[in-house]
């Protein structure tokens, strides 16, 4: 008989819907080994294809059960570069855990002992480097897809350089997501490993503005595009330039990257009393999370959809609920309304249609049924379309019509000796997916380089 | 780090500072901008160049004390250094096209028109400038000015140097008198309004520079986004440079003012530790 799945304990939420301390608190070495030891070790691991990169979980999972948790890290590292952040970012319901032969009666929670492996040694213990190859790879972007790069170029024993354009390394890991769901100490803790491995990371530098691609090309051997995600959407109705209309990267940047939720932070961020978030994925959580930590009274999630439509990851609405946050569902917004600041919203509601041949199911409005929610704050959470700077300088560079780098299996774009990957190449996709591309397209380029 | 190489106050309450940041002198042009933080605390501030030498590794910026990133900014001198500088940012505005080009500059706004009259007198084509501030110690760059441009015309509100009234008097003058195919109007919104709807029965093309409110400065965060032409555009890669007679100035200078309480409120809080301190 199969012991009942542990869950890692959270934060009360009324205590923590005011802070911005990490909700959850991971499992102690007891719970992980009682955890870990509830993995039947299948011949054929159904979790590890569940899983983009691959880790693989039944060996490390086996360590955690012996107390090898040095090792159990060391497995996963090999195939994961940030096991503390995946553990804690990775949407593990819908991967390896869905995978997992005992979903039935509650699956291994790996993603908590991939966070507790992590853990226990902090950014990892300094790993032994090959040889330097004398190859100079460029990275550009220091968020998943980059990091992740980079880490296994150093690996290869590529001399690596990283430059990022804010004056922080980490990308959506530091501007975006948020300090109760991924505290900064993790993320600089990866960093400062990579730093300790060699790579040479450059802030403050604008790729496609201080140097050109072509710039890199003459530099280096090897260019690895990472540059994230870029443009918020906006829905184009009218009232979306008054003041109290932001894009949730706005929003989460100002408090995540600048700190402005402490108090005596230079920079400003509005803290409205009944704030609207417009859409339902991860991100719009996190905003009306962190509108909830920064003193509103109430926030409403606001989505044209139902809630089985709803993107986010499952626990992060169960969370978002537990906090007081209100969902609006099957409801859209049409207009903005107040004179030179935020009054309310006017919506109007929706229905779905059947499903399409791809069994989607369409939101129409439904006639005459538009209403007003008062509001003073409204935040946009609705995705992102890719950075156009790179792009303008480098014409060479093939990219879709939306403006996302076309590459190929391997990551390689349209411009020799450049590869791409991560949301620059995807369109917003997940962290791990980032990660996974950095990987791939790091073992393209060292194929390429010791092909020749 | 990034060092404050020279510091020279050229007015009250205005700083021109030389920043060592060679990554943004690399490939400035006129009409860019960069984003700085004054600490490891600092809220990320754009500024517009003013000027920049490659060579040196140097980018050259104004700053009028207005809140409390400049007030700290007011406080470093030569020597000292800023935690973060990066650039160039923006689209440059190529005025070269152009044979015949006034510049207006009101205020601050000499900063910006500065590196163009620099450029276009080093190509042969020097551009008619016009130069305004409420008085005369206010009136920034004039012996630069008079070096560069073909002719200068310093207007002041109170008629303390040059012409008394506003640039846009010295404006509606000189397009009567000259063809210009090209105007570029820096200063306060109000003012490039004003300079817009002069130009505008003329039909002169008017080029204004937005200095929107930002985070990022690269696309990142949306809250610099204007609307041009009735489309959606933002600031920091779009601009910062838009045509005049497109922009929504009324909704420009309502964002303009998101912050404002906020910002009021943390510069008194700084202002009031000078007090104490």
């Amino acid at each position: 008989m199969v012991s009942p799945r542990n869950v890692p304990p959270f934060a009360d939420s009324e205590t923590r819907k005011r802070n911005f301390e990490e909700v959850n608190k991971g499992f102690d070495a007891e719970t992980a080994v009682s955890e870990a030891s509830r993995c039947l070790q299948c011949k054929n691991p159904r979790c590890r294809q569940g899983c983009p990169v691959g880790v693989n979980i039944p060996a490390f999972v086996n360590e955690i059960k012996n107390r090898n948790f040095e090792k159990a890290r060391e497995i996963i590292t090999a195939d994961n570069n940030l096991p503390s952040i995946c553990g804690r970012v990775c949407p593990q319901e819908t991967q390896c855990e869905s995978q997992c032969v005992l979903s039935r009666l509650g699956s291994v929670a790996i993603g908590a002992l991939e966070r507790f492996a992590g853990d226990y040694v902090l950014g990892g213990k300094s790993v032994a480097l090959p040889e330097k190859l004398g190859l100079k790879a460029a990275v550009v972007g220091a968020g998943p897809a980059g990091l992740s790069a980079a880490a296994d170029l150093l690996k290869y024993g590529f001399d690596v350089t990283v430059y990022e354009a804010f004056h922080i390394a980490g990308g959506v890991l530091s501007y975006g997501i948020p300090e109760f769901r991924l505290p900064k100490r993790i993320v600089r803790a990866e960093i400062d490993s990579l730093k300790a491995m060699g790579a040479e990371i450059v802030t403050n530098a604008v790729i496609g503005k201080s140097y050109t691609l072509d710039d890199l090309k003459d530099k280096f051997d090897y260019i690895f595009l990472g540059t994230g995600a870029g443009l918020p959407v906006f829905m184009n109705i009218p009232g979306e330039g008054l003041n109290g209309v932001s894009s949730a990267n706005e929003f989460l940047t100002r408090v995540n990257l600048m700190k402005a939720m402490l108090p005596d932070s230079i920079t400003p961020v509005q803290r409205g009393k009944n704030v609207v978030v417009v859409g339902a994925g991860n991100v719009a959580m996190d905003a009306a999370r962190t509108a909830m930590r920064l003193g509103a009274d109430k926030v409403t999630v606001v989505y044209r959809r139902s809630r089985d439509e709803m993107p986010a990851r499952k626990e992060e609405i169960e969370h978002a609920e537990e906090e007081g946050i209100r969902f609006m569902l099957l409801t859209s917004p049409v207009e903005v309304l107040g004179k030179d600041k935020v009054e309310g919203l006017k919506v109007i509601k929706m229905r779905l249609t059947e499903p399409d041949e791809k069994n989607r199911r369409r939101p129409v409005p439904i006639e005459n049924s538009e209403f007003e929610i008062e509001c003073d704050q409204v935040i946009m959470a609705l995705g992102t379309s890719p950075n156009p700077i790179l792009k303008r300088s480098a014409p060479d560079l093939e990219t879709d019509a939306k403006g996302v780098i076309k590459v190929d299996e391997n990551g390689l774009t349209s411009v020799d000796r450049v590869y791409a990957g991560g949301d620059a190449a995807t369109g917003a996709a997940t962290v791990i997916l980032a990660m996974s591309a950095g990987k791939r397209a790091a073992a393209a380029i060292y194929a390429a380089a010791t092909k020749k | 780090m990034y060092k404050i190489v020279r510091k020279k106050q050229l007015a009250e309450n205005v700083n021109e500072y030389v920043i060592e940041a060679p990554l943004a002198a690399l490939r400035a042009e006129p009409g860019q901008f960069v984003i700085l933080r004054v600490d490891s605390e600092g809220e990320r501030v754009p500024f517009t160049i003013a000027d920049y030498d490659p060579d040196k590794g140097t980018v050259t910026i104004l700053v009028q004390t207005v809140g409390a990133t400049t007030e700290l900014l007011s406080r470093l001198d030569a020597g000292d250094s800023v935690a973060d500088f990066v650039g160039p940012l923006g689209n440059p505005t190529d005025l070269t096209k152009y044979d015949k080009v006034l510049l207006v500059g009101g205020g601050i706004g000499g900063a910006v028109i500065h590196p163009q009259a620099k450029l276009l007198n080093k190509i042969g084509k020097p551009a008619d400038v016009v130069l305004g501030a409420r008085t005369k110690s206010l009136l920034l760059y004039m012996d630069e000015m008079s070096r560069y441009a073909a002719r200068l015309y310093p207007m002041t509100d109170d008629g303390s140097y040059g012409e008394k009234g506003f640039v846009t008097d010295a404006v509606a003058q000189l397009i009567k008198e000259h063809a210009y195919d090209a105007v570029l109007a820096v200063g306060p919104l109000p003012m490039m309004q004003a300079v817009a709807e002069v130009t505008r029965p003329a039909a002169i093309k008017t080029i204004v520079s937005m200095n929107s409110v930002m985070v990022d400065g690269t696309g990142m965060c949306g809250c610099c986004r204007v609307t041009v032409g009735g489309e959606r555009k933002y600031a920091c890669v779009d601009g910062p440079e838009f045509d005049g007679h497109l922009i929504n100035f009324k909704e420009a200078r309502m964002r303009q003012g998101f912050y404002r309480e906020q910002e009021k409120e943390h510069y008194c809080r700084i202002r009031g530790e000078i007090k104490n301190g």
